[in-house]
């Protein structure tokens, strides 16, 4: 007898958001051919440009899963790269301190964040979304203007962002005077590689992984286990905020400014990203890798739109307003067949 | 004195009565001339006019949040968005679509306005949609439209600014020729009245507390809860949508990147500090309407001393904070504790 391994309406959803991207970027391929869409280089663009974008997920999915949410990671993107780039000119701090500091600020907002949501119980999303105005306040307190950094502020962050790491010759192309241009990612990729492979096992393999899937699957029983639901909680909080700090600085490193109007509406690719991998909104159910092909996607539509050219830069923002829509109606679908079923 | 003090600190009004007080009198200890009111060609003038003005938008809001809040524990934050939307909806449709100035309508205003409107309603629709039907967290249903809303205004705009330079649009969020009191103020008590009609004569308003106590009791005792939850929601947007349109008819055009920004901070707050519990049941619509206009005065307020629009939202987002602690039942499970400690220690001694 052949046993026939069920599968669950979760790993269909992971399969269909990797599925979806394959199809995505196939069609991409086909359209825009003569635009270079085929390139590798294209490829590792969208890795470079949404290397932050892959952090603040990781960060997104671990507080999804205990059945949270964080809205502010938007505006604490902005508050990081507009501290980053003003400590840098007009401080003239060195990037290493800036970088420290970003990170212990990112640390104290997830501990407040944290211990709102966690011991006092308050629903995660008001507390994320006063968090989300407070940071886009600050961010203006800061500075209201925008400010761009260069090499004469700061060498060594400039050298951070421009250096390049070639990948091997053979994947190579000859340009059009028959030179060979090797395709390259930044070391920002490189981080954003780090922080998903340790994320990723984190959840597997630790204890404190293992307790964010125990909360958020069922409240009650973790607590009857005996785990500490409410520092789990808090945790996950700061671990997102700490994530979203490094991710702040990978985007500051790809951006090299800040303004008031920065990362608007980031938290809406992050979220959706994670939703679209698979991360279910009740929790308890998702893992990073399948956040991160919902970054790949996100990635994806945004450059569909501006290869395009003729189309304008809000359609990318609608399509994966759309894109999460489908999917949560998807996992509200899903759950209530497996409730009509269990019946 | 004390035990008068903590009768009426009970009463349901207090804090909003008490937040709008605090608010004044700091206002009058800095400026004096704080309540005084002008006749300037023919309109009034002064500080409190224009916080009953600004704050019209708000209390407008605050009514469709408030039963958003009471019937779902959620808060819907796309107001802002919607209202944005609406606001481009109505000058895309007045203007003709890919116009940007005009002092010419293409259609009659009523129907422009009416379409606005209408877009709100339709934005409200699928936000109840997503929330009764399909039971998704209320914040998330409405985030789709909150980043979704303002790109879709700007599609209807063909993103740029649309101008609607006809001198009636200006009516709405201006003045009546001949009238001294600015329009919004009337709009805003036309909206609180015909909800407050509508929750005090039908039974809408006693259906929409007990689904929000306890939506499977309120099911088993033959109330449909998802429609009246779905009902709350298309108020809602009914509401942002006649809020956008206002705003519009301040600045006579659709600009979606600015109409309504942080809007949804202040429909929260106006009902957070109007004193309902962010975690749905009882509500009080009186509350929030005073907590709008609270809002408000502290937006002047903030202004006149000095700080710009938007580092407003730090001190407004440290109050949203502040509240829901103070609301939190483990904060209030604590502070008993700790009395009960006092108390003992006293007796103790």
């Amino acid at each position: 007898m052949k046993t026939k391994r069920k599968l669950d309406s979760n790993t269909v959803l992971v399969f269909i958001t990797i599925a979806l991207f394959v199809v995505m970027y196939a069609i991409g391929c086909g359209i825009y051919q003569d635009k270079g869409f085929g390139n590798l280089q294209t490829f590792l663009n969208i890795l470079i440009n949404n290397a932050g974008l892959i952090c603040v997920t990781c960060g997104m999915t671990c507080v999804m899963l205990t059945g949270g949410i964080d809205i502010s990671v938007g505006s604490v993107i902005a508050m990081d790269c507009m501290l980053l780039v003003y400590g840098m000119t007009e401080w003239k701090m060195g990037a290493v301190q800036m970088v420290i500091l970003i990170l212990v600020i990112g640390l104290i907002f997830g501990a407040v964040q944290g211990f709102l949501v966690g011991y006092l119980e308050i629903q995660p999303f008001i507390v994320t979304m006063a968090g989300m105005f407070f940071a886009r306040g600050m961010t203006a307190v800061i500075c209201s203007g925008q400010i761009s950094i260069t090499e004469a502020d700061n060498p060594t962050f400039y050298a951070w962002a421009n250096s390049k790491i070639n990948l091997p010759e053979f994947l190579g192309k000859a340009n059009r005077h028959g030179k060979i241009v090797v395709p390259y990612i930044r070391p920002t990729v490189i981080i954003a590689f780090l922080v998903l492979i340790l994320i990723f096992l984190m959840l597997k393999y630790t204890k404190f992984g293992r307790n964010l899937y125990a909360v958020g699957g069922n409240q009650m029983s973790a607590t009857m286990m005996g785990l500490n639901v409410k520092k789990t909680k808090m945790l996950s909080h700061v671990l997102s905020s700490l994530l979203c700090s490094i991710g702040g600085i990978l985007y500051c490193l790809n951006t090299m400014s800040g303004s008031v109007n920065q990362a608007t509406g980031l938290e809406m690719d992050a979220i959706a990203s994670a939703v679209i991998g698979g991360t279910l909104l009740t929790g308890g159910v998702g893992n990073v890798i399948g956040s991160f092909f919902g970054v790949m996607i996100t990635g994806t539509i945004t450059v569909l739109v501006n290869t395009n050219g003729k189309l304008l830069s809000s359609w990318a923002n609608i399509a994966t307003a759309a894109l999460l829509c489908i999917f949560i109606i998807l996992q509200s679908v899903f759950a209530l067949v497996k409730a009509r079923r269990n019946k | 004195m004390m035990e008068n003090f903590k009768k009426l600190a009970k009463k349901p009004l207090f804090l909003p009565i008490f937040c709008m007080i605090l608010v004044l009198l700091i206002n009058v200890i800095k400026s004096p001339d704080f309540f005084a009111i002008k006749i300037n060609n023919g309109v009034l003038f002064g500080r409190i006019i224009d916080i009953l003005n600004r704050g019209s938008e708000i209390a407008i809001l605050a009514v469709g949040q408030t039963l958003v809040v009471a019937v779902s524990a959620g808060t819907d934050i796309s107001v802002g968005s919607v209202m944005s939307l609406s606001a481009c909806g109505c000058c895309m449709l007045l203007a003709g679509y890919g116009n940007n100035s005009v002092s010419t309508l293409a259609v009659p205003m009523v129907v422009g306005m009416l379409f606005g409107v209408f877009m709100g309603g339709l934005s409200g629709a699928m936000n109840g949609a997503l929330v009764a039907k399909l039971k998704i967290q209320p914040m998330v249903a409405t985030l789709i439209l909150f980043t979704a809303g303002r790109a879709i205004g700007l599609l209807l705009c063909n993103n740029q600014i649309t101008y609607i330079r006809y001198e009636p649009y200006k009516y709405l969020g201006n003045f009546l020729p001949g009238c001294p009191i600015p329009t919004p103020v009337f709009v805003a008590i036309i909206v609180i009245a015909v909800v407050s009609i509508l929750l005090k004569k039908t039974a809408l308003g006693l259906y929409i507390q007990s689904v929000g106590i306890n939506s499977r009791a309120a099911r088993i005792s033959g109330i449909n809860s998802e429609v009246i939850c779905f009902i709350c929601y298309v108020i809602c947007g009914i509401c942002a949508g006649i809020a956008g349109i206002v705003a519009s008819s301040r600045i006579y055009s659709a600009d979606s990147n600015n109409i309504g920004l942080t809007f949804e901070l202040d429909a929260i707050l106006a009902v957070a500090l109007g004193g309902n519990s962010l975690g749905g049941g009882k509500f009080n619509l009186a509350g929030s309407i005073i907590g709008a206009y609270t809002i408000q005065a502290i937006t002047t307020t903030l202004l006149a001393m000095g700080v710009s629009t938007d580092k407003a939202p730090v001190f407004k987002a440290i109050i949203v904070i502040i509240i829901v602690v103070v609301q939190a039942p483990a904060f209030k499970a604590y502070m008993a504790a700790r009395r009960a400690q006092k108390a003992s220690v006293k007796e103790a001694a």
